[in-house]
């Protein structure tokens, strides 16, 4: 099902799933289908067998922009030594209670 | 065979429920014969999917058929120990899987009719019936959505799926018409309000179906074509069987094994 590459006839989809209302829909996995219609049903039949989601949203594969694993350590090691950008410093003053 | 079919006392309503019970078991059983054999895997998850729903109505009418009888059936009973001519379903759902084409005509067909029935059912009399439908309707719904779909592209894909798809509804057309029927039983059943008259189904069921043919480039055949009939009375195609057999050879073989 995860395919590296395309067929001629059914190309890769990326399938996203909205567990409940006012959650991002989440990349739950991939499957190879026709078009966009067929796309849709067979995300239906494979990943929303057991009540996972109320949403779906099907993408193609070929759409998606990812960074090259290669430049992981340009892209993402810089902010290890940043960690206070991490709200833990700040002191909230008894009043304020929970935020 | 080890054990003995069962007899079942078929007043009107088991009778009825029976029928619509064996239409989903015999249709779910022929889909679960694609496991392993799809396609895809996409499309073999479908078959399953549509099969378990199909079986899920099944255990829910054979249920009620065993709670309106009182005779100390269940649905294991109804499913396993009945042979081909006690067996209640239309022609249509026990036709073999043949190819794809025939497969996804034969969903078609079925559940183009199940949608509108199950969803005029929810409004029977019987709290029972009319909670099995309002499951079966979304369920059914779906089918028809996905087998339409598909019939749209095989109908106007390639020449060989386009000649693949008129075989197949040139050889299950005739099995339609059994859908529409019904007896003295049911007409019973319909005066009173528990069930609908399948016949007023036949029209809007033909118009949806235009739909579908003229999306695909298909012709839609004559209304007034001889149609079989049988399966509701007990008068089978040889293939239910064979079907029979191989569903029921373990638990008549070992009657209340477990697994």
């Amino acid at each position: 099902m995860a395919g590296t590459g395309k067929t001629p006839t059914t190309p890769l989809w990326e399938v996203f799933i909205r567990s409940r209302g006012g959650l991002a829909h989440r990349h739950v996995g991939s499957l190879h289908a026709a078009d966009a219609t067929l796309a849709l049903h067979a995300a239906r039949d494979l990943f929303t067998r057991r009540g996972e989601g109320v949403s779906l949203w099907i993408v193609p594969a070929s759409a998606i922009i990812a960074s090259d694993p290669a430049d992981a350590g340009m892209l993402f090691e810089p902010t290890g030594s940043k960690i206070y950008r991490h709200p833990t410093f700040y002191e909230v003053p008894e009043e304020v209670g929970h935020m | 065979m080890a054990t003995t079919s069962i007899s079942v006392a078929e007043t009107p309503l088991v009778l009825y429920a029976l029928r619509r019970a064996d239409d989903a078991l015999i249709l779910g059983h022929r889909l679960s014969q694609w496991i392993g054999r799809g396609p895809t895997l996409e499309e073999e998850m479908a078959f399953g999917n549509f099969g378990l729903d199909l079986i899920g109505q099944a255990r829910a009418l054979y249920a009620y058929a065993a709670a309106i009888e009182a005779a100390g059936h269940d649905e294991d009973d109804f499913a396993y120990l009945r042979d081909a001519p006690q067996y209640r379903n239309l022609l249509l759902v026990e036709q073999p899987n043949g190819d794809f084409a025939v497969t996804m005509l034969r969903q078609l067909f079925y559940s183009a009719f199940a949608d509108f029935y199950w969803r005029a059912m929810m409004t029977s009399r019987d709290a029972t019936l009319a909670a099995i439908a309002a499951k079966s309707e979304k369920e059914s719904a779906y089918h028809f959505s996905h087998a339409a779909e598909w019939v749209i592209r095989l109908g106007d894909g390639t020449a060989e799926s386009h000649a693949r798809t008129e075989a197949a509804c040139e050889a299950l057309w005739p099995f339609t018409g059994e859908m529409f029927e019904s007896d003295a039983a049911e007409r019973e059943l319909c005066d009173a309000g528990t069930i609908i008259d399948p016949a007023s189904l036949r029209v809007p069921w033909r118009a949806r179906l235009g739909e579908v043919f003229a999306a695909a480039g298909l012709a839609l055949p004559a209304p007034d074509r001889w149609m079989q009939r049988g399966g509701r009375s007990g008068r089978h195609s040889e293939h239910l069987g064979h079907l029979l057999a191989e569903m029921q050879i373990l638990p008549r073989s070992f009657p209340g094994a477990e697994w």
